[in-house]
């Protein structure tokens, strides 16, 4: 090739480059277009699904037919030009966010998944919400060590080749932490569906079970409580039953087929399917066997529910049937009339999803959506419904039940229950509005 | 194994005492051997956590005076000086009784301190030596751990602060909300399953507030 030619192409790659990068940025709402905490960001949204919409229907005409783009006539990278592959530059606003008011530190606090991106039920490991409690420590695999220990007939301490060798299981299971859509209590606050329902996430994860240690060690009569604690700068640590523990709960090495991120516990960490996600012990170092529980901060005077009495529930431990509408939601608004395929995530710490109802006015009727892909138990679970919008203002809801035949509540039936002062636990109908300019906005609402 | 009702009350089940039995985990001999018996130095290492009954509770002791000491050095930053959380975003560890943990006492929001909310003293002395000082955890010694916890107990005038704190002196604590937690009595809520006309009206209760909700950087931290 002359060089000329090669000047050409390199220019106009880069032509290409740059109006990639224009288009980038106006798929990028949150970055760029939005108005940091300003009274715009109510109109952003629209103005979002507006440019969003334009953005996808305008490209760039010198890639689109009749005319031949660059990429179909140039080589693209070779092979491990990224030796770990990375998410494509043109979705780089997919990425975990914080909301910063909600704790005094950046360790001490929390990511939320952008599900509003995501398909499917599996969440991308760089995506996994974060909740850590001093920060996430970086611990070299040789340096790593289990102790098990307690009312054990044999005491042992495994190095994490060791817990390796013993038979191993895959499961897939959803962690949510209990402070999901805890901002919702006293009345609608977070106007994203990343802040209102982003603190849940779902992975194979893959690991020995505990029970297989537990047959292995030997478990002394008597001991009915086991607290697992975490290596990281908080000594995260919980009680949890015997019972549970020796059910279904893994110590897990690896996550969606690869081994565990830093922030999800690397190199081990215990996963308790349906339980409080903060019980799902990470970077875990020890599990002691005990015959009474250990009543530690993260289960007193944290993770416990105080009703408008001044009593307050402890051990509350189950993450109770939740669902929540995904598309349409604040982040991408309806593009316009007609068929628009609502699509949403359900999940239960009770077993499997049985069912999910879809209201388009705020629940004074239902109808049934259809699950989509795999129905596990305890994990999260597709469902969508096909819907034809008239154009009209309408509150968009949806319903899970499961096969304990729970159903999910409203916020008005949890309030009269348990007052608004409650911070965890709330899994409540959430509320759509939308606007007929196709505009999403968090509402609560209450039916009479 | 037998699976259980997680949905249920699962302590109804760990207290009424249905427990699998140790024969299930009878582990005499073991099947795969891997790993080692670790020593009861390497245990004591790690084996830091607190019960209520005291178990775990190491030897040592510390006075008032000295709490209020390393308080002022390790604590008062983000707690306040007074340990009433500064003002700031920080948990207020003093003050309050159970009493205000009532709506109708404190509107506003339950004032949670170790004092009015913790039902354990155990487990100041646990969460102090295990995370704190945020940022420099594990670092405190075991008479400085107790001096601290006593400090922070006196001045919820649950300890006599002439007394030096000890293993002891932290069991004999009776914290005033230790009776203020119950179990879990879920499913507490029953939606019934209705499709049809479930409500004559519905209406909007109110809206996600605007300016609260992070945009661009700033949900970077």
């Amino acid at each position: 090739m002359g060089k000329n030619i090669m000047d050409k192409l390199k220019t106009k790659s880069r032509a290409v480059m740059a109006q990639a990068e224009r288009e980038s940025a106006l798929l990028e709402p949150t970055r760029r277009s939005f108005l940091r905490g300003s009274v715009a960001t109510m109109g952003a949204a629209a103005t979002l699904g507006a440019t969003g919409g334009a953005a996808f229907a305008a490209g760039n005409p010198e890639n689109l037919p009749p005319n031949v783009p660059e990429w179909s006539k140039m080589l693209g990278d070779r092979v491990t030009a990224e030796p770990y592959g990375i998410p494509s530059q043109y979705e780089k606003n997919v990425h975990r966010r914080t909301v910063p008011w909600l704790t005094p530190t950046a360790e001490s606090s929390i990511s939320f998944t952008p599900i509003q991106d995501l398909h499917g039920i599996i969440t991308p490991n760089g995506l996994h919400f974060e909740r850590h409690h001093g920060g996430f420590p970086h611990i070299p695999k040789e340096d790593f060590r289990l102790i098990v220990h307690g009312m054990v007939k044999n005491e042992r301490m495994f190095t994490l080749q060791d817990l390796m060798r013993f038979p191993q299981v895959s499961r897939i299971h959803f962690v949510e932490c209990p402070a999901n859509s805890g901002a919702e209590w006293r009345g609608a606050q977070m106007d994203k569906l990343q802040f209102t329902h982003g603190m849940v996430s779902c992975c194979e994860w893959t690991g020995v079970k505990v029970s297989t240690l537990m047959e292995e060690l030997g478990v002394k009569p008597g001991a009915k409580w086991v607290l697992a604690e975490g290596a990281d700068a908080a000594g995260m640590s919980r009680s949890i039953p015997i019972e549970k523990i020796g059910d279904d709960c893994i110590l897990a090495y690896a996550q969606n087929g690869e081994m565990l991120r830093p922030e999800q516990g690397y190199p081990l960490r215990l996963i308790v399917p349906g339980f409080e996600g903060n019980m799902n012990v990470k970077w875990i170092r020890r599990l002691e066997f005990g015959d009474m529980p250990w009543h530690h901060r993260e289960e007193t005077s944290k993770y416990t529910d105080t009703l408008s009495n001044g009593k307050s529930r402890r051990f509350t431990w189950s993450m109770d049937t939740k669902s929540v509408i995904t598309s349409p939601c604040p982040e991408y608004p309806m593009l316009g009339k007609g068929y628009h395929q609502i699509r949403g995530l359900a999940w239960s710490g009770a077993g499997k999803i049985k069912g999910v109802d879809i209201s388009v006015d705020g629940g004074k009727n239902w109808m049934p959506a259809r699950l989509e892909g795999m129905v596990l138990d305890k994990a999260l679970t597709r469902f969508v419904f096909d819907w034809d919008w008239n154009g009209q203002e309408v509150l968009l809801q949806s319903r899970a039940y499961d096969e304990t035949g729970y159903v999910q509540p409203t916020i008005d039936q949890l309030r009269a229950v348990r007052g608004t002062w409650s911070i965890y636990h709330n899994n409540s109908i959430h509320t759509w509005l939308v606007k007929k300019s196709g505009e999403v906005q968090n509402v609560q609402v209450s039916g009479k | 194994m037998f699976k259980f009702p997680v949905n249920k009350s699962v302590l109804g089940l760990v207290l009424g005492g249905v427990l699998m039995t140790s024969a299930a985990y009878a582990g005499d001999e073991m099947k795969y051997g891997f790993g080692v018996k670790p020593s009861d130095k390497e245990i004591a290492g790690w084996d830091i956590d607190i019960r209520p009954d005291g178990q775990g509770l190491p030897a040592g002791s510390g006075s008032y005076e000295d709490g209020e000491a390393l308080y002022a050095e390790h604590c008062a930053a983000c707690h306040g000086d007074f340990a009433d959380g500064g003002g700031g975003r920080y948990p207020p560890l003093v003050g309050g009784t159970p009493n205000e943990l009532a709506q109708s006492v404190r509107p506003g929001q339950p004032h949670k301190t170790i004092g009015s909310y913790w039902p354990y003293a155990s487990t100041v002395f646990d969460y102090i030596k295990r995370a704190m000082p945020f940022g420099n955890a594990q670092s405190l010694t075991d008479d400085e751990v107790y001096a601290i916890t006593g400090f922070l107990l006196a001045e919820n005038d649950l300890h006599d602060s002439d007394e030096p704190m000890d293993a002891e002196a932290l069991k004999a604590v009776v914290m005033p909300n230790v009776d203020g937690f119950v179990d879990d009595p879920r499913p507490d809520v029953k939606n019934p399953h209705c499709m049809k006309d479930c409500f004559k009206s519905v209406e909007i209760t109110s809206k996600a507030t605007l300016g609260v909700t992070p945009t661009g950087e700033e949900a970077l931290r």
